[in-house]
């Protein structure tokens, strides 16, 4: 039986963001040919819709009011579970992401179904697929399926599944008018700590520093590797903690869980908390003083020596060749 | 102030994890409270010794669960109930426990729910949010600071990476980020305390609930470890060279860059 899947559509800084293309091509997996429509919540949105139908969307809801602007579980819930009594899915996509995270269970309450979070595969389409997402900090994976009929939904973890190729289509772009009232949480302000540019979550290449980082200054070279390779710089917790950097930029557990293509960790240990956020890279580089250091199980590519002696050279040598 | 804390026992992921049969083994391995739901522990201490009140822990589990119930009335909780599932449930999901966990909070007049953000064996995250929706109180999730002036609750949450601040009132859940606080070790008296504190022990019929009810709604079909990745390959020589043997690597082998 093919599905109508809703997709929720998130934007930052004015842009969509890729996971959203990501979690519509989910979607048409567990469509199985059915209709995907995507919706989209905030204040003014509409202006991103055709963005969506060109990654693979076939339609666009939109709901648009001031209270919107922010996130809040509340405005939230209500628009999408207003979309959700319009359109009776039969499954629904949402990023696994700070929005997403906190939207899925209360809505996935509401509807009494099941939640598959933090999906980084699928296996089968339409009615036989199979979800598959990360364990045990990522030491194992399980293979989850919604036990009865119901409304499958899923988060997908950016950077997993591979978005649809970029077409000019048609599709229509609806809105949906909706009261959002009562409100119970109030947003005062948010103070942005992540650094400008490339988000984190969804680099392709990542530069991260720990301990061995050793001060403020020691992530120079590291942003100016990343830099010059259009990625972000990363960062343990120990050299948070060490305040060498800013939280927003840890990995890990407690921080962000990256997939990058590359992932090059410098002077950090590889203990079990910040794996979990990293394992998952596809190549992992790492460089350690210490033959002995745990990252060197994880990684694809070791150089065993001083991080401050080998960035700049891998700055130079990458210029040489770019 | 009535504060609940939920908490759950887990696997301690720093532990060599071994499947077998499509299970993980569980057989002498080493558990603990969930790190995040620590946090939790800790700030429901806190807000108590601030604003009076009782803090009363809650679990789901078998009987082994009650080393954790212990190990949290030893850093200061008041009451530890925990809620017997051993016979009555035999697969559990994210559904089962927040319906479970709500029948037993329904009728508690809660000012305060208190839960980590995820739980380091399952980490779906969504416990939490599930219990605040079926007791239609308001939730924030991955807070790192809280305080409580009157009927107003200021709250600082972590939103990947940025800190978003906001108000709310009671009644309230909260999940707890790191950054909260740093939880105490229990002290050895409070060791000798925990001892005799209340330790309640309830079953689904306790609380009205049919195993039907309760049936999850998602199946694990099986559970691996990863495919073994490769041995990495450590590279050899001066650090020039391998810097250069590196970069041909990852354009022509790796092909990310
Ligand atoms: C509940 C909980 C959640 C956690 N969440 C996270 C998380 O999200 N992310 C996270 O990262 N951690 C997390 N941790 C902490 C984690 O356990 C480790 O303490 C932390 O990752 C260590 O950081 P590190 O590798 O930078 O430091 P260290 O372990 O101190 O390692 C520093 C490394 O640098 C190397 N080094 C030193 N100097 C140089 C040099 N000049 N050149 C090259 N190498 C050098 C050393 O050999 C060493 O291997 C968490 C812990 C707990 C309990």
């Amino acid at each position: 039986m093919s599905k109508k899947v809703l997709v929720l559509g998130e934007t930052r800084e004015g842009a969509l963001r890729n996971v959203s293309f990501e979690a519509i091509a989910a979607a048409k997996k567990i469509s199985g040919g059915g209709e995907v429509v995507a919706v989209l919540l905030g204040e003014a949105v509409s202006e991103f819709g055709n963005e969506l139908v060109a990654y693979g969307a076939d339609r666009v809801i939109t709901v648009e009011h001031p209270h919107l602007k922010s996130y809040t579980s509340d405005g939230y819930g209500q628009a999408f579970m207003a979309v959700v009594d319009q359109e009776q899915p039969e499954a629904i996509v949402f990023g696994h992401t700070a929005v997403g995270k906190d939207l899925s269970p209360k809505i996935a309450s509401k509807l009494k179904t099941g939640l598959i979070s933090d999906v980084t595969d699928i296996e089968g389409e339409g009615d036989d697929a199979v979800f598959i997402r990360p364990i045990y900090s990522g030491k194992a994976f399980e293979k989850v399926k919604l036990k009865e009929d119901g409304v499958v939904f899923i988060t997908v973890r950016p950077n997993n599944i591979a978005p649809l190729e970029r077409e000019e289509r048609s599709g229509d772009v609806s809105s949906l008018s909706v009261d959002i009232t009562n409100l119970r949480t109030i947003i005062k302000n948010v103070v942005r700590k992540s650094a400008e540019g490339v988000d984190l979550s969804e680099a392709k290449v990542i530069i991260a520093g720990g301990r061995g980082v050793k001060s403020k200054e020691g992530f120079e070279p590291l942003q100016e590797l990343a830099d010059l390779l259009g990625g972000a710089v990363g960062a343990s917790r120990g050299a948070c903690d060490a305040d060498y950097c800013d939280y927003s930029l840890q990995i890990g557990q407690t921080g962000k869980v990256v997939t990058p293509d590359l992932y090059i960790a410098a002077g950090i240990s590889g203990a079990i908390q910040h794996m979990a956020g990293m394992s998952n890279s596809k190549v992992i580089v790492a460089i350690n003083k210490d033959p002995e250091a745990n990252i060197f199980k994880v990684a694809d590519y070791g150089i065993v020596g001083d991080l401050f002696d080998v960035i700049p050279l891998l700055t130079e040598e990458f210029k040489k060749v770019m | 102030m009535n504060i609940y804390v939920l908490v759950k026992r887990t696997f301690d992921t720093e532990e060599k994890l071994v499947v077998s049969g499509g299970q993980i083994q569980e057989d002498g391995a080493e558990f603990i409270i969930n790190p995040y739901d620590e946090y939790a522990i800790e700030e429901a201490i806190t807000v108590r010794d601030a604003h009076g009140g009782e803090v009363t822990v809650v679990t789901i589990g078998d009987e082994e669960a009650e080393k954790q119930l212990r190990t949290a009335l030893a850093m200061g909780a008041d009451k530890a109930v925990l809620i017997n599932t051993e016979d009555d449930v035999e697969e559990m999901d994210q559904f089962t426990a927040a319906y479970i966990l709500a029948e037993y909070l329904k009728d508690k007049e809660a000012d305060l729910i208190l839960a980590g953000n995820v739980a380091i064996d399952g980490g779906s995250g969504q416990v939490g949010p599930r219990v605040a929706d079926l007791l239609d109180i308001n939730y924030v999730t991955t807070i790192t600071s809280l305080e409580i002036e009157g009927e107003t609750v200021k709250i600082v949450r972590d939103i990947e990476g940025d800190a978003e601040e906001l108000e709310t009132s009671l009644p309230l859940l909260v999940t707890a980020q790191q950054g909260l606080n740093e939880p105490r070790y229990p002290s050895l008296p409070g060791i000798m305390k925990a001892k005799k504190k209340p330790l309640e022990e309830l079953e689904l019929d306790d609380l009205d609930i049919e195993e039907d009810d309760v049936e999850a709604k998602t199946e694990t079909i099986e559970v691996y470890l990863p495919p073994k990745k490769q041995a990495g390959r450590i590279l050899e020589g001066e650090i020039p060279s391998q810097v250069s043997e590196l970069v041909s690597l990852l354009r022509s082998e790796a092909k990310v860059i």
